[in-house]
């Protein structure tokens, strides 16, 4: 690294950026990113190294893509969880999440779509619309999911202006969804060669399996820290983890998130944490909050409390199971690999209780005082699923608020009572 | 000890001075667009030690005054249960929120609701919909008590629902069945949040529209239980921001 700040303008352009609106969304979101996050104190020293990707979110990482695909590598850009990543990598493919955290071009979004749709797809096309996102407009493909009816017909629309592959994800767990979904992960898996140019083998998707599993361990090691009374590390910290997991380098990341996990078990050791021990501690579960979508956390933490678990595709859901390493032979492992996926307990499954169970469960093993479930409006998903969230939660013993929002940060005052008298409350 | 409580809504700055416990004095001005200015001059006054702020304005005070919060939320529930001692719920409805409070023994909350970021069904919406009907706010109350039917409204959203009048006038419905079914309409919507909580009596029910006949007879009409309006329900959580400073 040189101390000669880079000027990426040239890359920016290069990649058909809108270079003044993409300059005036990187001030925002490194505002937003200084009020919420560096204001916090007694971070662990390994932040720094999330700090460090935040300030280079369009920056350098995009530079390593712009790098790899001049070398003829290639790069898939995603949405959801459910695309496998090991397919991906074992195609030498770099797999990237895309920019779906924040309102922007909401104008010209509601021109071709729906006022009433949720704010990650309407972010999703906002961005792709404004020009202003370097992931999708570095990824040679778009990998999306049939995982609820607002993306599926998104993607149509984003067909228009990128190239976008869709997977069916099934809506239900039986034998013939199974069935399915194999079968959509081996033609994902034609679709990846196709794009790459390189064959999957049985080594390079053991080895991806393996590689994968260990980022997701290294966050399960995290998340484990969090059940410490005093947490050894904000929500919000924990949050953005999981966020950068989507689209930084896999190897990296893990050194990274394993250099943290240790430093976060010294400090459990040491009875070291983020606030004094006894801060109230809340359980977030429901739909997934994109990077930069720190809005709930922000708010909780502001009000003196500390989020310890995130039951939601940006948290639990994202690496809590592993994908078996026992295969030998490339069928064995797609099977295992379809498996994995198929477990993940979103709200676009019906009957979808698994969710519920992991809710209780973690709730009590993080030693929460209280959930905050957390919807997208029109996210008709989370919003339906909300009322059982209420009912389980209850039912178990545990205060709940239930909470519809969006991007936008006009009702930030009106939440912020709403948690700050559920924290009274508890 | 003297406490001044402050409760700095949208709609309106509510002042109460406690001393050693005792109300000595309260006082209401509109927050306009400088509520600071409207809290400035009970300052000014210059008869508390200690300032406790609540309302959508609690942060801004704490940042200028220094001076301690509570939510709107436990500040009803305190004042309701100091002013009516055995209280079991609160019902507030504000200048842009309405909430709903179920309380334990003793006072503490066990669960609450507030209207999410619109002004659905709260004072700001009535005034809007007396405008529509060319009707200040107590005649409309009064149109709405006299007459004999009611039109169902199916609208909350203040923008939604004053078009919808404005059809229902332009159709020639006689204005006293829309306010009516206005009243009707805020009366089942916040009775149905009562019942989600599991709301019992008796209930105390604050904030500015508890002034408005219309919607106390509907409340105490569809409500399981009694219902007690404080004379001073306008500044209950200005009180119960000043009890918050005893507590401790």
């Amino acid at each position: 690294m040189s101390d000669q700040p880079v000027d990426y303008h040239p890359m920016w352009n290069e990649l058909g950026l809108d270079l003044p609106t993409h300059d005036a969304l990187l001030g925002a979101v490194g505002q937003l990113f200084g009020d919420a996050y560096l204001t916090q104190e007694n971070r662990p020293q390994g932040m720094d190294y999330l700090n460090f990707v935040m300030s280079e979110v369009h920056g350098l990482r995009i530079k390593e893509l712009d790098d790899y695909r001049k070398a003829g590598g290639k790069v898939f850009g995603t949405f959801c969880l459910y695309v496998p990543e090991e397919i991906i990598r074992a195609a030498a493919g770099w797999c990237v999440g895309l920019c779906a955290g924040a309102e922007f071009a909401y104008d010209q979004v509601e021109q071709i779509m729906p006022r009433n749709t949720c704010a990650l797809i309407k972010s999703f096309m906002g961005f792709k619309l404004a020009r202003v996102c370097p992931y999708i407009e570095s990824a040679d493909l778009v990998i999306g999911e049939t995982t609820c009816d607002g993306k599926k017909k998104a993607y149509e629309l984003l067909g228009d202006l990128h190239n976008v592959y869709v997977m069916e994800l099934p809506q239900m767990k039986r034998d013939v969804d199974m069935q399915m979904w194999r079968d959509e992960i081996r033609n994902l898996m034609a679709k990846v060669e196709e794009v790459t140019g390189n064959t999957i083998t049985a080594e390079s998707l053991k080895a991806a399996i393996t590689e994968v599993n260990d980022k997701r361990r290294a966050l399960q090691r995290i998340a484990a820290t969090r059940a410490a009374d005093p947490a050894p590390i904000s929500g919000k910290d924990a949050l953005l983890a999981t966020q950068v997991a989507f689209y930084d380098d896999v190897p990296r990341f893990t050194q990274m998130m394993n250099a943290l996990a240790d430093e976060l078990e010294a400090r459990v050791a040491a009875g070291e944490g983020v606030t004094a021990k006894g801060a109230k501690r809340i359980l977030v579960t429901g739909t997934p909050m994109a990077l930069p979508n720190w809005k709930l956390h922000d708010i909780i933490e502001k009000a003196g409390a500390v989020v310890v678990g995130e039951e939601m595709c940006t948290g639990s859901r994202y690496y809590q199971d592993l994908v078996s390493e026992d295969a030998a032979t490339l069928d064995d492992m797609i099977d295992d690999i379809a498996e994995k996926y198929l477990d993940i307990n979103c709200a676009c499954f019906t009957p979808n209780k698994g969710r519920l169970e992991d809710v209780v469960r973690m709730a009590k093993d993080l030693g929460a005082d209280g959930v905050i479930d957390y919807s997208l409006q029109f996210c008709g998903l989370y919003e339906m699923e909300s009322n059982a969230v209420e009912t389980t939660v209850r039912d178990a013993g545990l205060p709940v608020l239930k909470i519809t929002t969006d991007y936008s940060m006009e009702d930030v005052g009106q939440l912020s009572t709403r948690v700050e008298a559920f924290l009274e409350m508890l | 000890m003297r406490v001044l409580g402050l409760d700095i809504g949208s709609r309106s700055v509510d002042a109460v001075w406690l001393e050693d416990g005792r109300i000595t004095d309260h006082a209401v001005a509109d927050s306009g667009f400088d509520p600071a200015a409207a809290y400035e001059s009970f300052l000014a006054r210059g008869d508390h030690d200690l300032v406790v702020a609540t309302g959508y304005g609690r942060h801004a005070a704490r940042e200028s005054l220094g001076c301690g919060v509570v939510t709107e939320i436990k500040a009803y529930a305190l004042g309701a249960s100091a002013l009516h001692p055995g209280a079991a719920s609160v019902l507030d409805i504000g200048g842009q929120d309405t909430k709903v409070i179920a309380l334990k023994p003793g006072g503490g909350v066990s669960d609450f609701q507030m209207n999410d970021k619109c002004a659905a069904g709260t004072g700001k919406f009535l005034e809007v919909m007396a405008r529509a009907l060319g009707f200040d706010l107590a005649q409309m109350a009064e149109a709405a008590m006299a007459a004999e039917t009611s039109v169902a409204i199916s609208s909350m959203c203040t923008v939604f629902a004053e078009s919808e009048v404005t059809g229902l006038v332009h159709k020639g419905i006689d204005r006293g069945r829309i306010a009516r079914g206005l009243h009707d309409s805020i009366a089942a919507r916040t009775l149905g949040s009562l019942k989600r909580i599991g709301a019992s009596g008796p209930l105390v029910f604050a904030g500015g529209v508890a002034k408005n006949r219309a919607m106390a007879d509907l409340v105490r009409a569809g409500f399981d239980g009694e219902v007690v309006i404080p004379r001073e329900a306008q500044t209950v959580g200005a009180y119960g921001a000043a009890l918050s400073a005893l507590e401790a």
